[in-house]
């Protein structure tokens, strides 16, 4: 990551570059198949489905049979994609997701749009706030969550290669892009995307951006913040993740997720087991979000490089009074 | 390309072996929930005819090669019956029938409910009900696209059709035209807490698969020959899928547990499994 300006940048919802990646991918290897639960627009599939109808079946509105077909599907070597809205796919899903793909570690990729509050108007009910947590649980189940668009096509890529069940939270909100093609997301990796020993920020999904941002201000005031890329939220990068404590000794995590079970609560169970540091959750606050537009609940949700900066100062000066 | 075991015996002239598998599964299904004392033998019992039938006469399968791309595939929707699937497959060959009575112990690679990836045979992880019809259904598809001549066939219990999921599964299936799909439903009455009518009705049955978009054929699930010529009928029927309503006695075959609702989840004493194999071994050449 360079050191232009990030609001210069270019936005891309990571919906829209999965839709494009899917279509690139779908060309690649004839296995993949789409499923959607009639949300294809939304969740851009309906992109694939224009291309390869023959590849893309929609389940009409079931989402628990969304993820049964699928199971079907991988069990005779297809490699389904599986999509709708986060808070359907992992929540009226789950125990099909758990039983029927993740028990029997078939290659279902559960690719889930409208996380968070940045959906926006549409409310409580379509903001997914647990999805993580849900996955995260799953033994056998990867999780990942892109960043931008560059992100999303590589994960994408990627989860199309591994064989496995894969979660994959996106959005729906346009986001900036971060990235440049010699970005690399690799799988049980995290990116340190920014350098720095005062106290380091460990992001995921849109909250990497607010992490860059609180970081180039913090510079101004003279503190220098590593900025960590957790897009592989599990396997989580334990050995990065452990090193760069080692190196800032002040640790706060970003999510658009509630604070309890996600990626605050990963890297907590890291950190706590092989080298406690002080650490701050920002994220959301154990509530569910409401209607807005996705600008203002960010804020109000203090999912803000604001709240960033806060917590930053408060881990550091927890670590120089330790 | 050639096509192996099409079927293991002939039809007709076998009846009399078919009819015997059925009888050894059952002696199977006792003895092997009598060791591991627990699982469901009323729904294993009910189902052994409709497995029999399956896997000794009308499934494309390799028992050397479970994983053979083209076999038809079985999921056992109602996962609880896994001893009726499990005595199917060791009786076929897919594992040796000495294993069976290690069913459910620690360690042991016969789980409580099916596991495809620990179970020769096993083509789908079941026991959650509802989902292996939604899973089969996916396999179909995927043989529909791959223009594969293979068959799925879904064995479910009438008590697991309270489940939203299969009715879901149901609707997708007529949907996308699975006529290599045949689900046979294992309709003896009961269900844990009582009658399916005092718990939750359900009928009626045939009408509802009918509405859904299904051919229906029903026909009495421990008569061999009408479910012969009920799976025949499955393959002339073209662009929808098949549920076969098999009328059958929870419990079959074990005088004291047939109709039962108690013997759904609970297993034999070894007293009570004497008398229960005497029963079924009747006139039988067991080894």
């Amino acid at each position: 990551m360079n050191e232009k300006s990030l609001i210069s940048l270019e936005k891309i919802a990571t919906r829209d570059a999965y839709g494009k990646a899917l279509v690139k991918l779908g060309g690649m290897n004839s296995d993949i198949v789409v499923l959607d639960a009639d949300l294809s627009k939304s969740t851009k599939t309906a992109d694939f489905a224009k291309v390869f109808p023959e590849r893309f079946f929609n389940m009409g509105i079931a989402e628990q049979n969304l993820i049964g077909f699928s199971a079907g599907l991988a069990a005779s070597g297809k490699v389904p994609f599986a999509s709708t809205f986060a808070v359907f796919a992992t929540g009226r899903a789950f125990e099909q997701i758990r039983n029927s793909v993740a028990y029997p570690k078939l290659n279902v990729k559960v690719a889930a749009t409208h996380a968070g509050v940045s959906v926006g108007e549409d409310g409580a009910s379509h903001q997914a706030i647990e999805d993580i947590a849900l996955m995260r649980c799953l033994p056998n189940m990867s999780v990942f969550v892109p960043a931008d668009a560059q992100e999303t096509f590589q994960v994408i890529k990627k989860a199309a290669e591994w064989n496995g069940p894969v979660y994959i939270r996106m959005g729906r909100l346009a986001v900036p892009v971060l990235f440049d093609e010699s970005y690399e997301f690799q799988i049980g990796k995290a990116n340190v995307i920014r350098e720095g020993k005062d106290a380091a920020v460990f992001a995921v999904g849109l909250m990497v951006q607010e992490a860059l941002k609180a970081a180039e201000e913090l510079s101004g005031l003279g503190m220098e913040i590593a900025v960590v890329n957790c897009a592989s939220v599990k396997p989580l990068d334990q050995d990065t993740l452990i090193k760069v404590a080692k190196q800032t000794g002040a640790v706060v995590t970003a999510e658009e997720h509630n604070i309890i079970g996600g990626l605050g609560s990963a890297v907590a169970e890291v950190l706590m087991e092989n080298y406690p540091v002080p650490m701050i959750r920002v994220g959301i606050k154990d509530t569910f979000g409401e209607s807005g537009k996705p600008e203002e609940l960010l804020e109000k949700y203090g999912l803000t490089s604001k709240e960033i900066i806060k917590a930053v100062q408060q881990v550091y000066h927890k670590k120089k009074n330790k | 390309m050639k096509i192996i075991n099409r079927s293991l015996f002939g039809r007709g002239k076998k009846m009399t072996i078919i009819e015997e598998m059925a009888r050894k599964i059952r002696v199977d299904i006792i003895e092997m929930l009598t060791a591991a004392k627990s699982g469901h033998p009323g729904g294993s019992l009910s189902a052994a005819d409709i497995l029999a039938v399956l896997y000794f006469q009308q499934m494309r399968i390799d028992p050397k090669n479970p994983h053979w791309p083209d076999r038809d595939r079985f999921v056992l929707s109602k996962g609880h019956a896994a001893p009726v699937l499990y005595a199917a497959l060791a009786e076929r060959g897919f594992f040796p029938r000495e294993e069976l009575i290690q069913l459910r112990k620690t360690g042991h690679f016969l789980q409580g409910h099916p596991d495809m990836k620990k179970v020769p045979g096993v083509d789908m992880s079941t026991g959650s009900l509802g989902q292996g019809i939604s899973a089969a259904a996916g396999m179909a598809l995927a043989g529909k696209m791959d223009h594969k001549e293979y068959r799925v066939y879904t064995l479910l219990g009438d008590g697991e059709i309270a489940e939203g999921l299969v009715w879901e599964a149901a609707m997708a299936a007529a949907h996308y035209q699975l006529d290599n799909l045949v689900a046979v439903l294992d309709y003896n009455g009961l269900q844990i807490d009582g009658r399916n009518e005092d718990v939750m009705n359900s009928s009626p049955i045939a009408d509802k698969w009918r509405a859904f978009g299904w051919n229906v054929i029903e026909v009495n699930g421990h008569d061999l020959k009408q479910l012969m010529d009920a799976f025949e009928l499955t393959k002339n029927c073209k662009g929808k899928p098949t549920m076969i309503i098999a009328k059958t006695i929870k419990g079959k075959g074990v005088s004291f547990m047939e109709n039962q609702a108690g013997w759904h989840g609970n297993t034999p004493s070894p007293e009570q499994a004497e008398i229960a194999l005497k029963e079924l071994k009747g006139g039988m050449d067991h080894e």
